[in-house]
C-alpha cells in the first residue's frame, strides 16, 4: 500500500507536527515503504488469538486511593517553558 | 598494578575493601579516562563534581564498616533515566535543558548501594535507532576500528554511548534501556556484556517512556559476574511502576557456578536467515560446542512466527511511541516554539524539537492507531506477538534457554544502513522477538570477525529465569576467553 501526499499530511496533522510540502513528499516514500513492510502480518492466521498487552504473568497491583505525594508546585513549574503565579502559560486558547 | 579503569567492577570492590585505593581515587581515574576519549562523544553530560561528592561520601561510609553491594563504583547512566537535577535529554533537542526534579527508581537504587554516576551517555533519540546516529547530540563513535581501517563506526544503538563507555574504560558498568534490542547489540558491536532482563524485572518510573509495553532497563559491563551484581541491585518492585513485578529478586550471582550439567540448549532453526555471515554462522557453532562440551545438551528447536517479529514490533513500538510522545507539548516542559496561536504551538514545537526517525516513528504510530486502521495493523500485531510469545514458552518446555548470535552483522560505518529505514531496522532481527515476549536475554562476547570487529552470542531465558541466562552466559565467557581490547584503549594505554 502507498500513501499518498494528503494521507501523509493527514497523519502530520494528527500527530501534531508540522511538516513543508517538501518533507511531506520525503516522508511519503519512506512510511509507504514502512507500511508495506508490516502488511505481512495479514499473511498470518489469528483466528481465535487474544491480542497481547501484556506480556509477562503478572496483575499490575491497585494501591490505596490516598493521597501519597504533592505539595511541590515549584517542582512542577520547574521546567515550564512559561510561568506565572503557579501555573503555566500557554498562548490564548479562549476569544 | 594494572591501571584502575581496567578493572572489573568486582575486582575494584575488593580493591577498595583491601585499602589497595580509595573511591575517590577510582572516581579521578575515570573521569581522566573520560577526558582523554571525549571524541567518542559516548557521554552527553558528564558529571565529574557528583562523582567526587559521591566517591568522598562512599570513603567515608567504607571507613566506618556501612559499605552498600556497589559502593564507589564509577558508573555511567544512559540519558534516558531522570536524575535529579542533572539535565536529561533522552538523546533529543526536545529535552533539551530539561532538568528533572526527581530521581529515577533505577538510577536511586545503584546511588542507595553506593554507585558513584560519572555522568548521562548519549543515545539514539528517545532509544529509536540501532546505531546511535539519531541522537540530537551527535554520533558516538565506536572505541573499535577495523584492522588497517581508520573508518568510524557506530556502536549500535539505541544505547551507543553506554556500551562505547564501557568498552573505552572510561565507566565500569553502565545502565541502558532495550525496548527490541537497545542493549545487546550495542554490547554486541563493542565486545562487551549486555542484559536484558526479564519485562517488569526492573521499574521503568523516571525513564523516558518510548514503548511502555517493551521497555526495559538493563546492564553494561565487561564481565557476566559484573552484570549481574548491577542488576542485582536495579532491580524489585516499586509501587510507583505497576507494571513492576512484585517478586523477589535472586542473587543472580549466586547462578554464576558455571555448572550447565543436564540442562538442555535450544537452537531455534528459524534464526538461521538467509545471508547471515559465515563468520556469524561459524561463531554460533563455536557456541554450540562449548556448551555440550560443558555438559549440556543442544536441540534444535523452532520458533515459526519468528519471520513476523520485526513487522510486529515495527507495529507495536511506534503505535505506544505516538502515545507517549504526545506529552512533548511545549506546556509544560520540554522545547516550545514561540507562536500566538495554540495549534501553531504545538506542531511547531514538535516540528522542531523531534529529529527524523522520531518524526516517522510518530507517523507510523499515528497511522496504526488512527481511525479505520486500528485493528488491521495495531490489534493484529497484538495477536501476533501472543503467538511469538507462544512459540518461546513452547520452546522452552523442551529446554531450559536459546543461544542465537546477537545480532546478523559486526559494527557497521557510520552513516550505512541509512538510506533504507528497513535496512536499519534488520539490525535487531535476532533481539525484537525475545523482547516482544517480555524474556530475558544477555549479549556476551565471543569471538573477532576477520576485520578484527567483536561478535556477541545472546542467550535467552524463560520469563523471570534470569539466573539460567547468567548461568549459561557464564560458561560461554569461560569459555570464549574473549581477550581482545578496541584499538583505541590499546591507543591510549600505549
Amino acid at each position: 500500500m502507498s500513501l499518498d501526499k494528503e494521507s501523509v499530511k493527514k497523519v502530520a496533522s494528527l500527530a501534531r507536527i508540522r511538516m513543508s510540502d517538501e518533507e511531506l513528499e520525503r516522508m511519503m516514500p519512506q512510511l509507504s515503504k514502512i507500511i508495506g513492510f508490516v502488511e505481512q502480518l495479514a499473511e498470518v492466521n489469528t483466528d481465535n488469538v487474544e491480542p497481547l498487552a501484556n506480556v509477562v504473568d503478572i496483575t499490575p497491583e491497585l494501591r490505596k486511593d490516598v493521597v501519597n505525594d504533592g505539595d511541590c508546585a515549584d517542582k512542577i513549574l520547574k521546567n515550564a517553558p512559561e510561568e506565572t503565579q503557579g501555573y503555566f502559560v500557554v498562548p490564548k486558547v479562549v476569544e | 598494578m594494572s591501571k584502575l579503569t581496567d578493572l572489573t567492577i568486582t575486582s575494584a570492590l575488593t580493591g577498595l575493601e583491601n585499602k589497595d585505593f580509595t573511591a575517590v581515587e577510582l572516581a579521578q581515574a575515570h573521569i581522566d579516562a573520560m577526558a582523554e576519549h571525549s571524541a567518542l562523544n559516548a557521554y552527553i553530560t558528564e558529571t565529574p563534581d557528583i562523582a567526587l561528592k559521591q566517591a568522598k561520601a562512599s570513603d567515608k561510609r567504607r571507613a566506618s564498616g556501612d559499605a552498600g553491594a556497589l559502593d564507589g563504583i564509577p558508573l555511567a547512566i544512559k540519558d534516558l533515566f531522570c536524575t535529579n537535577g542533572v539535565q536529561t535529554t533522552a538523546g533529543s533537542r526536545i529535552l533539551k535543558d530539561f532538568i528533572p526534579q526527581y530521581e529515577s527508581t533505577v538510577t536511586q537504587k545503584l546511588f542507595d548501594d553506593g554507585a558513584v554516576m560519572l555522568g548521562k551517555t548519549n543515545l539514539d533519540e528517545f532509544a529509536m535507532g540501532s546505531s546511535n546516529t539519531t541522537s540530537y547530540y551527535g554520533n558516538v563513535i565506536n572505541p573499535w576500528k577495523r584492522e588497517g581501517d581508520n573508518t568510524d563506526l557506530t556502536p549500535g544503538g539505541s544505547s551507543g554511548g553506554s556500551a562505547a563507555a564501557v568498552a573505552a574504560k572510561i565507566c565500569m558498568g553502565a545502565t541502558g534501556t532495550d525496548t527490541g534490542g537497545s542493549i545487546r547489540q550495542p554490547a554486541s558491536f563493542c565486545g562487551i556484556t549486555g542484559m536484558k532482563p526479564t519485562y517488569g524485572r526492573c521499574s521503568r518510573w523516571g525513564t523516558v517512556a518510548f514503548a511502555s509495553s517493551l521497555d526495559q532497563a538493563g546492564t553494561f559491563a565487561r564481565s557476566v559476574e559484573d552484570n549481574a551484581l548491577l542488576l542485582r541491585s536495579m532491580s524489585g518492585h516499586d509501587p510507583k511502576d505497576s507494571t513492576s513485578a512484585n517478586k523477589d529478586v535472586p542473587d543472580f550471582l549466586a547462578a554464576l557456578t558455571g555448572d550447565i550439567k543436564g540442562k538442555v540448549i535450544g537452537i531455534p532453526k528459524e534464526y538461521r536467515v538467509d545471508g547471515m555471515p559465515e563468520e556469524i554462522s561459524a561463531l554460533w557453532q563455536r557456541g554450540i560446542e562449548w556448551l555440550e562440551s560443558a555438559g549440556a545438551t543442544t536441540i534444535e528447536v523452532s520458533l515459526p512466527h519468528t519471520h513476523y517479529a520485526l513487522a510486529t514490533y515495527y507495529v507495536i513500538a511506534p503505535a505506544e511511541a505516538s502515545s507517549n510522545l504526545a506529552r512533548y507539548d511545549g506546556v509544560r516542559f520540554g522545547h516550545r516554539a514561540k507562536e500566538d496561536d495554540l495549534t501553531d504551538m504545538y506542531e511547531i514545537s514538535r516540528a522542531e524539537g523531534f529529529g527524523e526517525e522520531v518524526k516517522r516513528r510518530i507517523m507510523i504510530g499515528t497511522y496504526a492507531l488512527s481511525s479505520g486502521y486500528y485493528d488491521a495493523y495495531y490489534i493484529k500485531a497484538q495477536k501476533v506477538r501472543r503467538l511469538i510469545s507462544q512459540d518461546f514458552l513452547s520452546a522452552f518446555e523442551k529446554c531450559d534457554a536459546l543461544l542465537t548470535p546477537t545480532a546478523p552483522s559486526a559494527a557497521f560505518a557510520i552513516g550505512e544502513n541509512e538510506d533504507d529505514p528497513i535496512k536499519m531496522y534488520l539490525n535487531d532481527v535476532f533481539t525484537v522477538p525475545a523482547s516482544l515476549a517480555g524474556l530475558p536475554g544477555i549479549s556476551i562476547p565471543a569471538g573477532v570477525d576477520s576485520r578484527g570487529l567483536p561478535l556477541g552470542l545472546q542467550v535467552i531465558g524463560r520469563p523471570w529465569d534470569e539466573e539460567t541466562v547468567f548461568k549459561v552466559a557464564g560458561v560461554v565467557e569461560n569459555l570464549a576467553q574473549f581477550a581482545y581490547v578496541p584499538q583505541t584503549v590499546k591507543k591510549a594505554a600505549a
